[in-house]
């Protein structure tokens, strides 16, 4: 190899280095720049609900959204908790709505946690490899099935069925609508169930059945207490999931916007109001911007309940590590 | 005299189709130590679990042949399991202390059991902590979550957990191969110290430890029996050509 | 002697543990033979209407009657459209925070942020939809090309869009799942032969992640396809005479389009204005069955899919793995 060659080639790869520097570099960041969306929609959803509520409150009051004060015949204040934006007298009190949210959301937290924790355990202690195998998809297609769907089933069977067994005063109600929601939170609940009892090492297991517990034994005072944050973590998810969804609540609570502590009474939950109401609304009037206040307070209640569960589930990782 | 704990007849284990033991029979003594030696895959671990019925657990389990335990074959169909595992007790290769205190942990299998006194349960805690040589180590930190001790510790912490169901006899499965010399030490001082109340079984791979510890060594190749006989021999003047070349080091 | 045989044979008392597993058996059982009762019900009154002229006929005599051709079309439109606005975002975004990011303050962001929009409600994510994506970008194109009122309006594009901020997460979950299976080893060998870290990307860790990806993809869409909670004032029409086709012109030929300004109808929607506003619910009580059951058959036949598919990829996996 003369020494003219041995400089071309030097320089050529010198040369094919460095433009393969730039092209990596630049694909890098092109990579980058696509993961910043996340960040951007986040941040944008925020700020986007943040300032259309500050409108809100700078137009209607932050009192308003609580309750109203109107004075009775008799001349004694009484403070209504209604939400009436159409009216001549707009009422905003998102305290009906929440304690509608709530009213469904709790009691289908209660079943999903019965009947999620049950299939759970069954799925990780109880169930055969094989029948696991079958029974895990199965869990998966039920948690896909669509929220319209159940909204459609609860109206088509469901209210007929309850209206026979429990003659409500409302035929469709907030038990209903919560039935419906256990059954897309009972999958969710199953199967983060599921999972934190799997990530309890067996070896628990073998010491517990060595000391002479039996299966049960073993469930009840082993592995269940070990598992304790999973499944509270998983029960925060599914009742997370049960506030923040729409299109059941909608179908089958029957939308009353009156406050009511009565299950079997028509009601209407944050979600469904925003779902009712935002085709209808105008552009830039008070209705409008205080449908953002209720999706404000959605916003930061899933946010809260989500970074709950997050901070309990990374606590239970960093102890079965250890 | 020695008196005979548990007998194996013509025993054969399988897991689906593989062969862990085969047509092993042996009988091992009261109040002495015996050695399970062999390199790994031997059936050591699969012998010890047949004793206290653990290998019912896994998936494919199958065995002929029987075990006896004071003449008792424990697996005949009215045999209970649980009552069998509270009369063999077992300590496993790494310390499996539940996520709990201490006390819970030591308390666990006696309220299992159905004692409900509290004075019952504390004094079974102060005893077999005693017995197992932790007692002064945990008394002052009983509620203490048993996973902030050390591995030596946990393992001895582990031994009076099993000693709670007040066994006869305690398999031990390489009990220390996790822990460092020293607790090693201790934990081989506690297994000469308990022999005098129970029939023990241990498995291990260190060769020197089974020479320290036990009274009786049986080794173990590819799921038979080699050779069994008083420690001594099988270390200083073993009758069988692998058996001597297992423990001279010479593969394993 | 006999004496140990007592202690061995007595029975312990496991009466209580019995029940309580017979009770987890039973309320699973309850659960599944519930999920498997609705989907049959579904089924059994939905296959009564399905034929050939349901699935493309457009509905007739005020919903009583006829099809759902457009609400086929238009769901099958808007999940395409989703799926191009989601699949390169997310899938970029994966590769960035797997192959590339190491663990600092940004990319906990990042990641936060991810998980944070998985658990916002789609309602949320549809007045952000209908807040940013038609009063905000739309009405800011309509100003800029001078379009008068075409982007500044619920139509199929905006739709698509917040469905695909709906489904980004899963996605980017999924991908990053795929990726991250993918065993250090052979991304090893590709740097051992020299390879810059795009050519290993490009050449061994992408075709080797592509059914996990894919996995992710599908189940994305079968999410999408379902939900219709952000979508209902964001174009969804309860009926319209024609399909959202725009003709487009190539000189001699006109291409048939989909039209994203327009407005369109959509399965979910559908089963939903007719469970809820139909005027003659024993009527049209055929057809929202019959509605369903596509719907249905749609998602579950995109899960099984996603399914199938994972368990090959991990099959696949374990054979990598083991090599």
């Amino acid at each position: 190899m003369n020494v003219k060659e041995e400089e071309f080639i030097s320089q050529y790869s010198a040369a094919v280095s460095k433009k393969k520097l730039i092209k990596e570099k630049l694909i890098k960041y092109f990579f980058m720049i696509n993961s910043l969306a996340a960040i951007f929609l986040i941040l944008s959803i925020f700020i986007f609900l943040l300032y259309e509520s500050y409108r809100a409150f700078e137009q209607i009051g932050i009192g308003e959204f609580i309750g109203k004060e109107i004075s009775t015949p008799g001349g004694t204040a009484k403070t209504i908790y209604q939400w009436y934006p159409t009216s001549e007298e707009p009422r905003y009190s998102i305290i009906s709505l929440l304690v509608g949210s709530l009213l469904t959301a709790l009691p289908a937290t209660l079943i999903s946690a019965l009947f999620g924790i049950a299939v759970g355990i069954y799925l990780s202690e109880i169930a055969s490899s094989r029948s696991r195998e079958i029974l895990k998809p199965v869990i998966e297609i039920f948690a896909g099935i669509p929220t319209v769907v159940i909204g459609f089933i609860m109206l088509a069977i469901g209210a007929t069925v309850f209206n026979d067994l429990f003659h409500p005063p409302n035929r469709l109600n907030a038990f209903l609508a919560s039935i419906g929601l256990s059954i897309i939170c009972i999958p969710i609940v199953a199967s983060l169930t599921e999972e934190a009892l799997r990530s309890v090492p067996n070896e628990l297991r073998m010491a517990s059945y060595s000391l002479g517990a039996n299966k049960w034994q073993t469930i009840k005072n082993v592995i269940l207490p070990a598992a304790i944050s999973g499944l509270s973590a998983a029960i925060i998810l599914g009742f997370g999931r049960a506030v923040g969804e729409t299109m059941i609540v909608l179908m089958a609570s029957g939308n009353a916007a009156e406050l009511t502590f009565n299950i079997f009474r028509s009601m209407r939950s944050m979600t469904a109001t925003i779902a009712a109401e935002m085709g209808e609304v105008s552009f830039e009037s008070n209705h409008y911007y205080a449908l953002f206040v209720i999706g404000m307070v959605l916003f930061v209640s899933t946010f809260i309940l989500n970074l709950i569960a997050e901070l309990i589930l990374n606590k239970m990782r960093k102890k079965l590590r250890s | 005299m020695k008196e005979v704990k548990i007998k194996i007849n013509n025993l054969s284990v399988y897991f689906n189709y593989i062969q862990a033991l085969n047509d092993v029979s042996i009988e091992l003594y009261a109040n002495r130590v015996t050695s399970i030696i062999g390199p790994s895959g031997c059936g050591k671990t699969s012998l010890l679990r047949t004793i206290n019925r653990m290998n019912d657990l896994m998936h494919g389990f199958r065995l002929t042949g029987e075990v006896l335990i004071d003449g008792v074959n424990i697996y005949e169909p009215e045999i209970d399991v649980v009552n069998l595992r509270k009369l063999v007790g077992m300590i496993f290769q790494k310390s499996n202390l539940f996520p709990k205190s201490v006390y819970e942990n030591l308390a666990f299998a006696p309220m299992l059991h159905g004692i409900k006194d509290k004075k019952e349960i504390e004094e079974i805690v102060e005893r077999t902590a005693i017995q197992a040589g932790v007692w002064n180590e945990i008394k002052d930190r009983l509620n203490e979550n048993a996973l902030n001790f050390s591995a030596g510790q946990q393992q001895r912490i582990c031994i009076a957990r099993a000693l709670t169901v007040e066994p006869d006899i305690l398999l031990m499965d390489e009990p220390a191969t996790a822990l460092d010399p020293v607790s090693t030490a201790r934990i081989e001082e506690l297994i000469f110290e308990l022999k005098r109340k129970y029939t023990i079984v241990v498995v291990t791979h260190n060769m020197q430890q089974a020479a320290r510890i036990s009274d009786y060594t049986a080794f173990f190749y590819l799921g038979h029996l080699v050779e069994y006989d008083k420690t001594t021999r099988i270390f200083t003047n073993p009758a069988n050509k692998q058996t001597e070349d297992y423990v001279t080091g010479r593969f394993g | 002697m006999s004496d140990i045989k007592d202690k061995l044979g007595m029975k312990s008392k496991q009466l209580g543990g019995i029940a309580a597993i017979g009770s987890i058996k039973s309320l699973t059982l309850i659960i599944f033979l519930v999920l498997f009762l609705i989907l049959g019900k579904i089924f059994v009154e939905g296959i009564e209407v399905i034929n050939w002229d349901f699935l493309i006929d457009s509905p007739r005599n005020n919903m009583t009657e006829g099809g759902i051709g457009p609400a086929i079309f238009g769901t099958i439109a808007v999940s395409i459209l989703m799926l191009l606005f989601a699949v390169p975002i997310g899938v970029f975004s994966a590769i960035y925070l797997n192959e590339y990011a190491t663990d600092n303050l940004l990319t906990r962001l990042i990641r936060a942020s991810v998980n944070n929009l998985a658990g916002t409600p789609s309602i949320v994510i549809g007045l952000f939809g209908f807040g940013f994506f038609i009063l905000v970008v739309g009405k800011s194109i309509d100003h800029i090309l001078q379009t008068g009122l075409l982007f500044g309006q619920p139509a199929m594009l905006w739709a698509s869009a917040t469905l695909a901020v709906l489904i980004l997460p899963t996605i980017i979950v999924t991908t990053l799942e795929a990726l991250n299976s993918i065993p250090y080893s052979q991304r090893a060998a590709a740097y051992g032969l020299g390879a810059t870290k795009w050519q290993t990307i490009k050449y061994v860790v992408i075709p080797q992640a592509k059914p996990g990806i894919l996995t992710g993809v599908i189940l994305s869409l079968s999410r999408g396809t379902g939900e219709i909670a952000p979508i209902l004032f964001l174009g969804c029409a309860f009926f319209l005479p024609e399909l959202p086709i725009a003709q487009i012109n190539m000189g001699l030929f006109s291409i048939p389009m989909i039209n994203p300004t327009d407005q369109f109808m959509h399965l979910a929607y559908h089963i939903f204005i007719l469970a809820t506003q139909s005027t003659n619910p024993a009527l049209t009580m055929p057809i929202q069955y019959g509605t369903t059951l596509i719907l249905i058959m749609i998602t579950l036949l995109l899960n099984l899919a996603a399914i199938i598919y994972r368990y090959k990829f991990r099959k696949t996996l374990e054979i990598t793995g083991k090599g």
